[in-house]
């Protein structure tokens, strides 16, 4: 009896802990899955299809440490392009520019999310009001 | 005789499978033409190709390119600007990877004309150059007037680049292969992998085939 009681605790606890664990990942998965696609649509091109970049033309998006440390400046970056800024990635700096995205902040957390949790990154989600915030502090 | 029917069977199928050996060339592209000459009083007809016509254009260290200083080489061919934001990435990563497995063969090379003359002088295109990872004569960007790079275009059977405000230029993303007799004899869209796979695979079957010739 006692056995039943505690086996049908620990499924309850296992139920909620699971739905709760999907909410969150389900949310990620539809950020993730969006952004995948504008990523092709958009980005692929310049970036590449494993976030490679192009030499020293186009900056790969494989350097975890840089995306880690411009967190808030990524959706600037995405927002407006770069212009002859010469960003340092992977210790080097790029010849290229990158041009401005006019999508709406849902968008660009889409694609943030993407790159931020492909190519052997692992940041999370990026959500659409982390990005309305980070836009408001553009230089 | 059934003996025979054996030995002619045998003959066949050797036939058979020197003709596959040998299928190995590639079409040659273009409108052709037949010239009839006399030779030793009979007429003689040979076919006349399309070929790429002189050109002059600078590269990316300021030197002079002509028709004359692809004599005896191989090449492939396409029209890009430095600061095009759409496709010529894709091209470049993929030409670079042609680069790569012919960069140390002498008698071939590629051809990258640049369509906005005006931003894309000698050294903004050596800048390119430095930042794409290239050096030597194996790969040469190219600048020359807006209308004989136009015009060339179409030598290469590809359509003209367009002028547009918003895109700025919109070109197609081929890749051209020319043969040492300056025929066309290929051509790849530079944006898929497979395509550059495919010319790849074309290249060393064409080095073959003018080797062969050139022992003949
Ligand atoms: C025309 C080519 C081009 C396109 C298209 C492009 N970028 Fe960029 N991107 C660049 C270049 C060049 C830089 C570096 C600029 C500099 O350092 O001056 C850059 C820098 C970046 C950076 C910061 C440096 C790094 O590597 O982490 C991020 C993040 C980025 N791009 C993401 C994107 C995303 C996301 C998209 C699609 C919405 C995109 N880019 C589309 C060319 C491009």
């Amino acid at each position: 009896m006692k056995f039943k009681v505690i086996a049908g605790l620990v499924l309850l606890l296992g139920i909620i802990a699971a739905s709760c664990g999907s909410e969150t990942d389900m949310e990620f998965k539809r950020y993730y899955i969006g952004g995948e696609q504008l990523y092709r649509e958009r980005c692929q091109n310049c970036h590449g299809k494993n976030g490679e970049g192009l030499s020293n033309l186009i900056p790969p998006l494989t350097d975890s440490t840089f995306l880690k440390t411009n967190k808030k400046l990524l959706a600037c970056i995405v927002n407006n392009g770069v212009n002859g800024q010469l960003l340092r990635v992977s210790g080097k700096s790029f010849v290229g520019n990158m041009p401005a995205n006019d999508i709406a902040p849902v968008d660009i957390a889409r694609i943030l999310t993407y790159i931020t949790n492909s190519f052997g990154n692992k940041m999370g989600t990026v959500t659409s009001e982390d990005v309305a915030r980070d836009l408001k502090d553009c230089k | 005789m059934r003996k025979l029917a054996i030995i002619i069977g045998i003959v066949l199928l050797y036939a058979a499978c020197k003709s596959d050996g040998n299928k190995a060339t590639l079409p040659i592209y273009g409108n052709r033409d037949t010239k009839t000459d006399t030779v030793d009083g009979k007429p003689v007809v040979d076919t006349i190709y399309n070929t790429i016509p002189a050109f002059k254009f600078v590269n990316q260290y300021g030197d002079s390119v002509t028709e004359k200083s692809l004599k005896g080489d191989i090449y492939v061919a396409d029209f890009f600007f430095t600061t095009c934001p759409s496709i010529c990435p894709i091209m470049h990563r993929n030409m670079l990877k042609v680069y790569n497995e012919f960069k140390n063969v002498a008698d071939f090379k590629i051809l990258s004309h640049t369509i906005d003359p005006k931003h894309d002088t000698v050294p903004v295109l050596k800048k390119y150059a430095d930042a794409l990872g290239i050096n030597g004569n194996n790969w040469w960007l190219l600048q020359g007037t807006k209308e004989d790079t136009y015009t060339l275009s179409a030598s290469y059977l590809v359509s003209p680049p367009q002028e547009n405000a918003k895109e700025k230029f919109i070109h197609d993303g081929y890749f051209i292969l020319v043969d040492k007799q300056k025929r066309v004899r290929g051509t790849y869209d530079g944006t898929l992998e497979k395509e550059v796979d495919r010319l790849i695979a074309d290249i060393k079957t064409l080095r073959a085939e003018s080797n062969t010739q050139i022992a003949q």
